[in-house]
């Protein structure tokens, strides 16, 4: 009787475990943008978590008011948020260029209430029902006990795609490679003859394409959509972001998975109110061990 | 004496000037107000004012003396709120005199709030940069998180705490309950009003000016500007930081009291002490220029009255606020924009004018 019941608590934490790493994907996908975003230009990018938002609502309308095939809505989302990030850049970021950081975070700020409040506009203060555009059968495990959702099984994949992808991207290709020299050294870089003002609007549009496909997996799982559905994920992906290491790409994988697990263990197991809290615990905790997150890079201080 | 009043300092003149203008402006709201010619709207907005302005002086004290990015404050503002409102609900028989009761409430809530800036300082004052700014966004969020979920009551036996619910407490029949869960305190006596919160606003800025030209204030400002060149002075780094961290919370916790003390009711939600209005403040502060306190007051009471007076032009007020922050920031902060200020300055324009005479002096 004992060793059933470990059984089955063994068998619900292995479900957990699989949401917490769906979850994670998701976050990492998010975390991708921000830590590329933060590499290149040095700036937090606040609006990254609307981005995402706008990329679901596209998708939204796509689907639902003019009936367009889910998967042709998530191409037409990518490009949407790829064009939105790039407008972005050039008009609100790029006059910032070489200003002091707190003034383009705020402006990033600035962004982030223009994006939210005109899609309270445009969409409606009402809360969306957003459709899940992944529909096929649910894996089963263990004789029924586990049941893993399609959409579990699609984000996990579509994350781990999008990471070997990007990686690859970033360090076999010259675009990537150009990304990588800008992050380490704007002035040489350009000294090398590397368009950073193009490296830099790619790496934004990069983000930002992320942040659709993100926004689709995020609202497959958790289908609730408002202006402010991208806020909270947004900012997870963000301490994910710091928890690995900003500036560094599978600094942000490790971090999102870790947080995504944290979260969804911590809401299960010890309180689902505090699951934020958890998570930011964690946050805390690892940065005091290793100031500079878990793949961060040593600051070497100069006098 | 003449020659004395002469001699006040660059720095005192200044902080002068900021007195001034903080009681001229009360004057003419208190003026207003006599004469009926403001808007029910503005006078519910008085003591916001007055608390946004509290917010962001202590505010720029971190990030403008200190120079540390700090993204939590509504959190130490949140522990003020709280710790004041307990103090507040629980004397409200026995001491029933406003005049004593509330300025023991603000202390309450200013002591608690440093208490806390002082305990999270420690670990957090050793990060720097982006690092040190998310994980007081990190504190800003636990403390909310829990405050706006805890369950507190009390009886003969004692005070019982739970995060689950109230019947969790396990309270005897003569139980109290203080804070509610996410409901939090309903009943917080409403003691706050325009002269104490003006008073207030006027004794954070004496404080945090003054603190500016002590010299625990300039042993801060060394650091902000180059901390090995403090070290090596012999400046004590981790002092320092402390206590100007720990004043900065103090202040935040004495808005915090403003707050509940003015609403009548309290309840730690994302809308009033999430990483939203830490950031919101931090918004004034960088607009009204950083470590400029006047500059902090005037942004603080232009932001927070610019949309309620928007209001007419109801669902668009948000997004003009948007554009508009987005537009200030580009114009005041951007090379391009510097260069343009620069060259059409009037103090160049006088300068130019000057130079048709003789120079003084040539180096």
């Amino acid at each position: 009787m004992l060793s059933l019941c470990l059984g089955c608590r063994k068998l619900t934490f292995i479900s957990n475990l699989i949401s917490g790493i769906s979850l994670g994907g998701i976050y990492a996908v998010i975390a991708l943008g921000y830590t590329m975003v933060y590499g290149i230009a040095k700036m937090l990018n606040f609006a990254h978590g609307d981005v995402i938002m706008v990329g679901s609502y596209v998708v939204f309308m796509l689907t639902t008011k003019a009936g367009v095939n889910p998967y042709l809505a998530l191409v037409i989302s990518m490009v949407a948020c790829t064009l939105l990030g790039m407008t972005i850049e050039r008009f609100a970021y790029k006059p910032l260029r070489g200003a002091s950081p707190l003034a383009v975070l705020i402006t990033a700020i600035g962004v982030s209430y223009f994006l939210q409040n005109a899609a309270m506009h445009l969409f409606g203060t009402q809360a969306k029902n957003f459709t899940s555009i992944i529909n096929f059968e649910p894996i089963s495990l263990a004789g029924g006990q586990i049941v893993i959702s399609d959409e579990t099984v699609v984000t996990i994949a579509v994350s781990v795609v999008i990471m070997i992808a990007l990686t690859l991207f970033v360090n076999k290709t010259k675009p990537g490679r150009a990304m990588l020299a800008v992050s380490e050294d704007r002035g040489a870089a350009q000294l090398m003859g590397i368009n950073v003002n193009g490296t830099i609007a790619l790496t934004f549009a990069i983000g930002s394409a992320l942040a659709a496909v993100a926004g689709v997996l995020l609202c497959s799982t958790y289908p609730l959509l408002s202006s402010t559905t991208g806020a909270m994920p947004g900012i997870k992906a963000f301490v994910a972001a710091v928890l690995g290491g900003i500036g560094s790409i599978p600094g942000a994988m490790i971090g999102g998975l870790v947080i995504g697990v944290i979260e969804i263990l911590g809401r299960s197991y010890i309180s689902s109110q505090m699951a934020d809290a958890i998570v930011f615990a964690v946050l805390i905790v690892v940065l005091l061990v290793k100031p500079t997150g878990i793949l961060g890079k040593k600051y070497v201080e100069k006098v | 004496m003449k020659t004395k009043s002469r001699r006040l300092g660059k720095n005192t003149k200044n902080d002068l000037i900021t007195y001034g203008i903080v009681i001229a402006a009360f004057v003419v709201a208190e003026v207003m107000q006599a004469t009926g010619s403001m808007s029910s709207l503005l006078r519910g907005l008085l003591v916001p004012l007055c608390m946004y302005s509290i917010l962001a002086v202590s505010l720029n004290l971190t990030v403008g003396v200190l120079g540390e990015l700090s993204l939590g404050h509504a959190g130490f503002m949140c522990i003020g709120a709280y710790a004041s409102s307990i103090f507040s609900v629980c004397t409200r028989e026995t001491i029933t005199e406003v005049w004593i009761r509330f300025p023991l409430a603000i202390l309450v809530g200013g002591i608690f709030a440093a208490i806390f800036g002082f305990l999270i300082g420690i670990p957090v004052l050793r990060l720097k940069g982006d690092y040190l700014a998310i994980v007081t966004l990190a504190f800003g969020e636990i403390i909310k998180n829990i405050l706006g979920s805890v369950y507190v009551g009390y009886d003969a036996n004692g005070v019982y705490v739970s995060l689950e619910s109230e019947s969790s407490l396990a309270m005897g029949a003569d139980g109290t309950l203080l804070i509610n869960g996410p409901l939090g305190l309903s009943d917080v006596p409403l003691d706050a009003n325009f002269i104490i919160a003006t008073v207030l606003l006027l004794l954070t800025l004496f404080v945090v000016l003054n603190f500016m030209n002590s010299r625990s204030g300039r042993a801060v400002m060394s650091i902000r500007d180059n901390r090995i060149a403090a070290e090596s002075v012999g400046i004590n780094i981790t002092k320092y930081k402390l206590i100007a961290f720990t004043l900065s919370a103090f202040f935040a916790g004495i808005a915090g009291v403003l707050y509940s003390h003015n609403l009548g009711y309290l309840a730690a939600k994302s809308s009033n002490f999430g990483y939203n209005q830490s950031i919101m403040i931090l918004v004034f502060v960088v607009l009204g220029g950083i470590g400029k306190m006047r500059g902090s007051v005037i942004a603080a009471c232009i932001l927070t009255a610019l949309p309620e007076l928007l209001r007419e032009l109801n669902d668009y007020r948000m997004l003009i606020y948007a554009i508009a922050l987005i537009i200030m920031m580009i114009a005041t902060a951007s090379p391009k924009a510097n260069a343009f200020w620069e060259a059409h300055s009037l103090k160049k324009f006088i300068s130019a004018k000057k130079e048709n005479k003789p120079a003084k002096e040539v180096q």
